[in-house]
């Protein structure tokens, strides 16, 4: 192995330039990886980063520019390759298998060979240790991926990139599913691996993640290279213009007052549920939405609020306790009954609940609409092509191809299009598991924006996120989950504030 | 070919997802489109089977017109009367393989629903007459889609697997064709049922006609209703799906019993024609026939995306393969391995892996072509 010096490049990218038929991914784009640093990528959705890493990962060809590996320009024509070069990725959504033990995941293409075929007893022995490196101990390497959690499973795909030595690491969202403690943990790991002289490029929406992990940051916008930068030169708001290439008003914009109905009390609420029960999932539960309402559900990762949303939207069934529905008791024993029931939920699992990759955008976006007029009443090409227009142009999902395959489009814009299929039902209740996740600030406004107006059109939104300070931005209401319940509810005013959500959650019962 | 190792380096190459016509002349262009429809192979390959037996036989593709009987005869329509059980099944097949399902019991429900005509008319006093023969029909389609619905209500309401359940109903239906008739071959004499198989209409053979209108209007009904939609986003995404609101398990069910019932339909069509249901080879290996044929018409395994076209397409090229090893006099202990390599071939240049890989050598050849003119000039 090649000792390359302190901050001596370790990867170049020069002049790249990656083309789809009919649009320019990128366009003439560089980065420079140093040994021993966090660089982040920064841009919005559609700006190019999953085709930069890709294209330094070859799972794409470049059609112009170069990569250069500690000088010596490389051609990439696959991850195998990219692997065999000391360039690993550990993907936002984990490309590990679940099914396997964690050892073997580990070791994959990697196991200690004896005379005997594959010695199973030292490859666990080196996944341990590998393992171990990233203060994982106790951990049982046999036991199935799919035993730890998302964190743990986030380690191994880390652990991974250890056993193969490697030096370049790109880390794509690693952060968006995991809570503070964990993420704090994962730095921990990041920084000694970069202590240790691996270049670590790091892609991520938190920009709070950013200014505190990354040593340098290169900005894209629309495929082109915007700048490389010390982070240290740079503050959020300044950051945030090199990525939207405009003042971020439209983000400010947004109302923080809210602007509650008042409408009389005597109607029934849109949505009200009466102890409702799943074992495991959350404890008896009565809660009350009214018309027009923003509902914040606010919580940690796994406090409930994702299975309460699946409860209200018949995902998962109820064993106990009632649902109304504007003053009605219905039965919500499926979504196809919630749909009826004018009650929408957009997944927090946008690959595999929420678009079907291989549909156009207007498959994508007709989808539920057409399942609750039934398949013998298709809705005819006129019908499609309103709906279709009508939510690409409102929620400007780009590019505005109605034939475009969706799992060509970047997550935002999928984003967009799921809230166009929930929104061409015509929800009187819309739940929203998570939509900004992943996303860019651009499309995040647009987003917000979207449940304000909603809310004021008379939609009942109940809208779960991650970010405190979003769900203090948005909602009217805040109901807090801990533990699979609900612990408390909080009318939205000057004293509500992320901190104070905070400490509602710490001091109840123990601090994680 | 050498070079074929390297991937090539020109820009325009198979850069990305799906390459688009660079020079779209008239009639080129047109003719690119059709070599992209999924089928396009499986007519290819009709067209050249047909063009070997048309070598060896000048006058193979001769259609004449008997004017005793007012019936076309020659080698194309016993292909259409050969094609007619496996279009059935094939149809059925495509719609089960698109919600990532597969039926492998229709070759098996095809001589179960035989056998119950057979066995039906048998035993009947007037078997001569119409209404005999509708019964036996109406019996046999009965059965298969009691079949079909077992199948289904195994992989949508048990949860088994679509493999295990099939392959249940495969080794279950057989049995149960052979209980109906008591283990022996049954057959029986009823010229109105007789028709079905062997019937003309038009100078042409009846059992083709039905099989295109029934073919036809299950195409028609997956692509003029939501239905074809729904079952794709079921095959694609079943999570997905269900959050949007679609009844899986009803589309899914609705596969297997449009399956065992288009099966039962290929039973009597097979049936029919010599009025004889053999329980051991009625049927026998069908579901194979139906299955390639999908897979030839461009629908993949793993569900989604369908086209009944292309299933109609393969079927046609499955019945003149038949005709044509025949034909050629390929002895019948060759006959099986004839056929895989015809297939083989085709699949080989449906896989985009494949036509990457050819278009790259293409390529090559040009850059190769376009140096030497340039040392030239």
């Amino acid at each position: 192995m090649t000792e390359p010096g302190p901050n001596r490049p370790i990867v170049e990218m020069k002049g790249i330039t990656v083309e789809f038929p009919g649009v320019r991914a990128l366009d003439d784009v560089r980065l420079e990886l140093r040994a021993g640093e966090v660089h982040a990528l920064m841009g919005e959705n559609g700006a190019g980063k999953s085709t930069l890493i890709k294209a330094l990962t070859g799972v794409y060809r470049i059609d112009a520019g170069q990569i250069l590996l500690d000088g010596e320009p490389i051609r990439l024509s696959g991850t195998r390759d990219a692997e065999a070069h000391g360039i690993s990725t550990v993907y936002q959504e984990i490309n590990l298998c679940t099914n396997i033990s964690i050892g073997e995941n580990v070791m994959l293409g990697q196991e200690v060979r004896g005379r005997f075929g594959i010695n199973w007893r030292k490859t666990h022995a080196a996944a341990r240790a590998a393992l171990e490196l990233l203060s994982l101990t106790g951990i049982d390497t046999r036991a199935p991926l799919g035993s730890l959690s998302l964190a743990v499973q986030q380690l191994v795909a880390i652990a991974r990139a250890v056993v193969r030595h490697s030096r370049v690491l790109i880390l794509d969202e690693p952060t968006s599913s995991l809570d503070a403690r964990e993420v704090a943990n994962l730095f921990e790991v990041v920084r000694q691996l970069r202590d240790s002289g691996v270049a670590i490029l790091f892609v991520s929406h938190f920009l709070d993640q950013v200014f505190e992990l990354s040593d340098r940051v290169t900005v894209l916008r629309n495929g082109s290279y915007v700048g490389q930068y010390a982070i240290t030169e740079l503050d959020q708001m300044s950051l945030i213009a090199k990525m939207i290439g405009r003042e971020f008003e439209a983000y400010q914009e947004i109302a923080s007052s809210s602007v509650l109905d008042s409408q009389d009390d005597a109607a029934p609420p849109a949505l009200a549920t009466t102890r409702l029960t799943r074992r495991g999932a959350i404890a008896p539960t009565s809660l009350s939405f009214r018309r027009g309402e923003v509902i914040g559900l606010a919580g940690l990762l796994g406090s409930g609020r994702t299975e309460l949303a699946r409860l209200l939207f018949g995902a998962d069934r109820a064993e106990s306790g009632s649902v109304m529905v504007a003053g009605r008791k219905v039965s919500l024993s499926s979504p196809a009954a919630a749909l009826a029931h004018k009650i929408a939920l957009s997944s927090e699992n946008r690959r595999d609940e929420g678009v079907i990759g291989d549909f156009t955008v207007r498959e994508n976006i007709i989808l539920a609409r057409q399942a609750r007029r039934g398949w013998a009443r298709p809705l005819s090409r006129r019908e499609q092509d309103e709906l279709v227009s009508k939510y690409t142009r409102a929620f400007d999902i780009r590019p505005a191809d109605p034939d475009r395959l969706v799992r060509f489009m970047s997550g935002g814009n999928q984003q967009k299009i799921l809230l166009g299929r929930w929104l061409a039902t015509e929800p009187q209740v819309l739940i929203l598991d998570e939509p900004t996740r992943g996303i860019d600030i651009g499309a995040k406004a647009d987003i917000q924006n979207v449940v304000r107006d909603l809310a004021a059109s008379g939609v009942t939104v109940i809208f779960i996120s991650s970010e405190l300070e979003e769900v203090v931005r948005l909602a009217d209401r805040i109901v807090v989950l801990k533990d699979h319940r609900v612990i408390a509810e909080l009318t939205n005013g000057p004293d509500v504030s992320v901190d104070a959500i905070v400490g509602i959650i710490a001091r109840e019962g123990q601090t994680p | 070919m050498k070079s074929s190792a390297s991937p090539p380096d020109h820009p325009g190459s198979t850069s990305g997802p799906g390459t688009t016509p660079t020079k779209p002349g008239a009639v080129t262009g047109w003719l690119k489109r059709l070599f992209r429809l999924p089928w396009a192979g499986a007519i290819a390959a009709i067209i050249v089977l047909l063009a070997i037996d048309l070598m060896a036989d000048s006058s193979y593709l001769a259609v004449s017109y008997n004017s005793s009987t007012g019936h076309l005869v020659g080698n194309l329509i016993d292909i259409m009367r050969a094609a007619a059980p496996v279009l059935m099944i094939a149809t059925g097949m495509t719609l089960v393989i698109a919600t990532a399902g597969i039926d492998l019991s229709v070759g098996s429900v095809m001589a179960a629903a035989g056998a119950v005509s057979m066995e039906f008319l048998s035993n009947n006093q007037n078997a001569a007459s119409a209404s005999a023969a509708l019964s036996a029909l109406a019996l046999a389609l009965a059965l298969g889609t009691v079949l079909g619905l077992a199948n289904g209500l195994l992989v949508t309401a048990v949860g088994l697997q679509p493999f295990i359940s099939t392959l249940v109903m495969m080794l279950a239906a057989r049995g149960l064709a052979k209980v109906i008739t008591g283990g022996q071959n049954a057959r029986a004499t009823s010229e109105p049922f007789r028709f079905i198989a062997n019937g003309y209409v038009l100078g042409l053979p009846v059992v083709f006609l039905i099989a295109l209108v029934i073919a036809a209007s299950v195409a028609l009904v997956c692509r003029r209703t939501a239905l074809g939609m729904m079952i794709e986003a079921v095959g694609l995404n079943p999570r997905a799906a269900r959050l949007a609101g679609l009844r899986s398990r009803g589309l899914i069910l609705t596969t297997y019993v449009v399956s065992g019932l288009l099966a039962a339909i290929a039973g009597v069509f097979a049936t029919a024609s010599v009025m004889v249901v053999d329980v051991s080879n009625t049927g026998y290996l069908m579901e194979m026939d139906a299955i390639l044929a999908v897979v030839i018409g461009g629908t993949s395994l793993a569900g989604g995306k369908f086209s009944l076209g292309g299933a109609a397409a393969g079927a046609l090229l499955i019945a003149t393969l038949d005709k044509t090893v025949l034909f050629l006099g390929v002895p019948a202990s060759a006959t099986p391995a004839f056929k895989a390599a015809v297939i083989i071939a085709l699949c080989l240049l449906q896989s985009q892996r494949a036509r990457s890989w050819l278009a790259s050598i293409k390529a090559s050849r040009r850059s190769r072509a376009d140096q030497t003119e340039a040392v030239a000039a």
